[in-house]
């Protein structure tokens, strides 16, 4: 069973009482714990099945504007008691910082609406064989699929409390069911792999097994006998699982720390065109039943949606409470990142995207991470399809993408196909006047 | 002192016994005990931004029957949490039975020594050459705009419980040094990164000003790149300098000679033991037995003791990297390569120290061979599919070779070829051998380990280069 609030509570304060008699003027405390159950099933048998029980506990201790943090899994008292003890010392050592503080009370989180994050359903190590032997037969129908790396179906339930001497106490529990089927078609001597994902915080709302299945093994058959194409400029369509990792370096370069750094390619930026008119992104912590969902940050201040680009426009970074005093600016709840990051939906339809050019290139497996958050510079490995008059016609592999995101965030066409499947979520985009390397 | 059963009611025979009757009926498995420590300090915008420190303690209890593996882990190390972990594997491996294997070799052989890193240096003395990095680099040179410095040190004590009592004990020391430099010129800006470690204490790398040198090759690099031009775009020449461009050799071969996805018939390496698979000249090891190096281990995860493995010799392939499981179902060898991240996870095939051995040409002659190409002299991270055999990597510093000269610095562009494929296309190979400075990490199924890689220069005649430059 996942340890309960009180639980948590109680070591926390423990924690915060014991630093404050040694002489820490504040401390932060985070105590967590995490149940996790995963099957792996691989050729109609179970192949792994393993349980994972986890406390982790995270104490920062202040001394004026000294700081200094431990964490450990390990919270038997007497070791808590040592811990806290050499924590007090390391902070007298450190370097005083101006900028360390908790955040201002009264940005903190109170009462929340309960964002349905729990769902209390416990599946049995048989239920999720069943699912993923399921998931298995389905993606086998085709004589093409002769090979699986495995299907794997994982629960996790979590509970937490973050805690200061400020007075802040809260938590939640949370739950997250995910399941996957990774599949290896063959024909023609070419060897393909390519999985389906599914990831929900209520088990109910996860795809069927039988569409795991065949989805995995439809895009693994798609993949096989793959050609090379000649090095060009092309427009480039990137299908949504691959479209939303163009957010990622975007986060990366809006967040305090790199504006506080100098480090982003965005720093001067600010409430100034970085996309084209039509471009919205969100980040939205209180979406219910949401992968990325969230009510109070890491720091336990209030989270609420922000859009950070309006009409193509950056209007906000993402702000915690050390980099924003730098910044001179007030957290936002974003300590820890983004929440539930999104392209809010563009004008076109899918088949609209794919009929704009001629010959297109359709990206659905990125490769490598080659995103220069201070350059913008941009390439990474690529593959996917050649779409020609709005059709795809045939597979394409071992090419790169490159190009600069300062452009490329300025040549982005979004389609209204926008679904949350992920943390972060795009519709389908195309970006024109990138660089493909081939042959 | 015994670590693991020093605060808890269940004592050490209590154990043995609880793990001799869970895995009596099984082919395979053991208690992994872990007690490790670990310390983060950086430096970062001209101030100490970090100093942590973290503890962990737990263990991780594995059957395995058949091919069929069952893994609880806990970091409560008690009689209820141990018995309860015990239960969970029977339930999943209960209509299974095996016969255990108690075959495990022995070393005498310690490839590092019994030094606990983070106490052997006040954190005071840490934090203070944290600060003379910060300051070096920031008089050196004007343009520099930006540092990051950091330590990282841990102490690593395992324990191997094995039916029948037996145990194989391991204590491993690792450190890394890191810095990072942005500089600036005309609003241009441009990062350069370099690091150093291994298993010895921080002075061993750091004395003498050692320091320094690290960041001159970080510096040097930011510097180089903000002079560089866009990278070309296509198939060409590449020259890959000595040492840590080996991650190349880690990501196209090495993860694909790795057990797991031999037995699985997913590598495409899967079909070619004992044939011909590079050109003779090329010959690629695996050696976790060299002292002091990051990626090497006195004994695995699984208590075998690590081995000097030759993968590929004269061009034939001859070994994978194994771990118990797989070589046992593929009638192997185990070859001392069973790691995991933690006693959180189950132990897998990993590399340790994964390198190409010396041919005979000079990185002249092939830069003089090229009419047009690419030298790469380092790079970030790479990343490979196993089962197509792509992989990619990112250069961090490189140049433009034009009729047989280096010419200009070039952005960092991704490179893209084919596991399999690219060994066929080495058409020299360096008489300049080098390890990596020590600091690279694999990740595969979401578990990191420390690795070490390396290589000759080598001059490859065919990859992709993913420049923007038409």
């Amino acid at each position: 069973m996942i340890k309960d609030k009180k639980f948590l509570e109680k070591i926390a304060s423990n924690c915060i009482d014991k630093a404050k008699k040694l002489g820490a003027t504040d401390c932060e405390v985070i105590v967590s714990n995490s149940i996790s159950e995963t099957a792996n099933f691989r050729n109609k048998n179970i192949d792994e099945s393993k349980r994972s029980d986890g406390i982790g506990i995270e104490i920062s201790t202040y001394i004026q504007k000294k700081k200094s943090n431990i964490s450990s899994s390990n919270i038997n008292e007497g070791n808590l008691d040592s811990l806290i003890t050499r924590c007090i010392e390391m902070t007298k050592v450190t370097p005083e910082d101006e900028y360390n503080s908790l955040p201002d009370k009264d940005l903190f989180a109170t009462k929340h609406k309960d964002l349905e994050l729990y769902d209390e359903t416990s599946i049995s190590n048989e239920k999720k064989i069943d699912y993923l032997k399921q998931a298995e037969e389905s993606a086998f129908q085709d004589k093409r699929i002769t090979n699986t790396e495995g299907s794997s179906f994982t629960q996790v339930k979590d509970n937490f409390v973050l805690a200061n001497s400020l007075g802040f106490s809260m938590g939640y529990q949370s739950s997250i069911y995910s399941a996957s089927c990774e599949i290896i078609a063959k024909s023609n001597g070419s060897m393909e792999r390519d999985y389906e994902y599914t990831q929900k915080r209520f088990f109910s709302d996860l795809k069927p097994p039988g569409t795991l299945g065949n989805k995995a093994a439809e895009r693994a058959i798609k993949k096989l006998n793959p050609k090379k194409i000649k090095s060009e400029k092309i427009p480039i369509i990137f299908e949504k699982r691959v479209a939303k990792s163009l957010l990622d370096p975007f986060a990366d370069a809006i967040s305090a720390s790199s504006f506080a750094r100098g480090t982003s390619f965005l720093k001067d930026k600010l409430n100034k065109n970085i996309f084209s008119k039509d471009i919205n992104i969100i980040d939205d912590p209180l979406i219910s039943k949401a992968l990325g969902s969230q009510i109070f940050d890491s720091e336990g201040v209030k989270s609420s949606k922000v859009t950070l680009v309006k009409e193509g426009s950056l209007e906000n970074l993402l702000l915690d409470t050390y980099y924003g005093k730098i910044l001179k600016m007030k957290s936002n709840g974003r300590s820890g990142g983004t929440t539930n990051l999104y392209f809010e939906n563009g004008t076109k339809s899918f088949k609209e995207l794919l009929n704009t050019h001629t010959k297109a290139l359709y990206i659905n497996e990125l490769i490598g991470r080659g995103a220069n958050i201070i350059t913008g510079d941009y390439s990474v490995g690529a593959s996917g399809m050649l779409i020609e008059n709005g059709e795809f016609s045939y597979p394409i592999n071992e090419i790169t993408i490159a190009g600069n995101l300062s452009e490329m965030f300025n040549n982005i066409t979004l389609a209204n196909d926008l679904e949350f499947s992920y943390v972060t979520n795009s519709p389908t985009l195309m970006i024109e006047g990138m660089v493909v390397a081939g042959k | 002192m015994d670590t693991f059963f020093k605060h808890t009611d269940l004592n050490r025979n209590e154990a043995e016994q609880i793990v001799s009757e869970t895995l009596n009926k099984c082919d395979d498995g053991e208690l992994y005990l872990e007690n490790s420590k670990s310390e983060l300090l950086v430096l970062d915008d001209n101030k100490i931004k970090t100093t942590s420190y973290n503890t962990s303690l737990g263990y991780g209890l594995r059957a395995v029957t058949g091919d069929v593996t069952a893994y609880s882990h806990s970091n409560e190390i008690s009689k209820h949490s141990l018995k309860e972990s015990s239960n969970n594997l029977f339930s999943t491996l209960k209509s299974k039975k095996g016969t255990y294997n108690h075959s495990i070799s022995r070393t005498n052989v310690k490839l590092y020594s019994d030094i606990n890193p983070i106490e052997a240096k006040p954190l005071k003395a840490k934090i203070d050459i944290l600060k003379k990095v910060d300051e070096y680099l920031r008089k050196k040179e004007n343009k520099v705009k930006q540092v990051t410095a950091s330590f990282l040190g841990r102490h690593e004590e395992i324990e191997i419980l094995r039916c029948g009592g037996e145990t194989f004990k391991d204590i491993r020391p690792l450190i890394r040094f890191n810095v990072s430099v942005m500089v600036e010129k005309n609003g241009r800006k441009e990062m350069g990164t370099f690091g150093t470690g291994g298993r010895m204490s921080y002075d061993d790398y750091l004395k003498d000003e050692n320091w320094k040198k690290i960041c001159d090759e970080a510096l040097k690099q930011a510097q180089v790149n903000l002079d560089s031009k866009p990278a070309p775009a296509g198939e060409m020449k590449v020259v890959l300098g000595p040492g840590w461009p080996g991650i190349l050799l880690h990501e196209a071969i090495g993860h694909g000679l790795e057990g797991d996805f031999n037995r699985k018939k997913t590598s495409a390496f899967h079909n070619l033991m004992n044939q011909k698979v590079a050109r003779e000249d090329i010959t690629i090891v695996d050696d976790g037995t060299i002292a002091n190096r990051r990626g090497s281990l006195t004994i695995d995860d699984e208590g075998t003791p690590t081995s000097r493995t030759v993968l590929i010799e004269n061009g034939i392939l001859k070994n994978y990297i194994q771990d118990r499981l797989n070589a046992r179902l593929m009638n192997m060898k185990s070859t001392g390569n069973g790691r995991r991240e933690s006693f959180e996870h189950m132990p897998m095939p990993r590399m340790t120290n994964t390198f190409m051995v010396n041919g005979r040409h000079t990185q002249e002659e092939m830069i003089k061979s090229v009419d047009k190409g690419i030298f790469a002299v380092s790079f970030g991270g790479g990343q490979v599919d196993i089962t197509s055999g792509k992989f990619v990597f990112n250069c961090t510093e490189a140049y433009q070779i034009e009729n047989g000269k280096i010419t200009f610095s070039v952005k960092g562009a991704t490179l893209i070829g084919n596991g399999p494929d690219i060994l066929t296309k080495v058409s020299m190979v360096g008489n300049d051998m080098k390890l990596d400075p020590g600091i690279g990490t694999c990740g595969k199924n979401g578990q990191t380990v420390p690795v070490g890689v390396g290589q000759p220069s080598m001059l490859i005649d065919q990859i992709i280069v993913g420049g923007t430059k038409l």
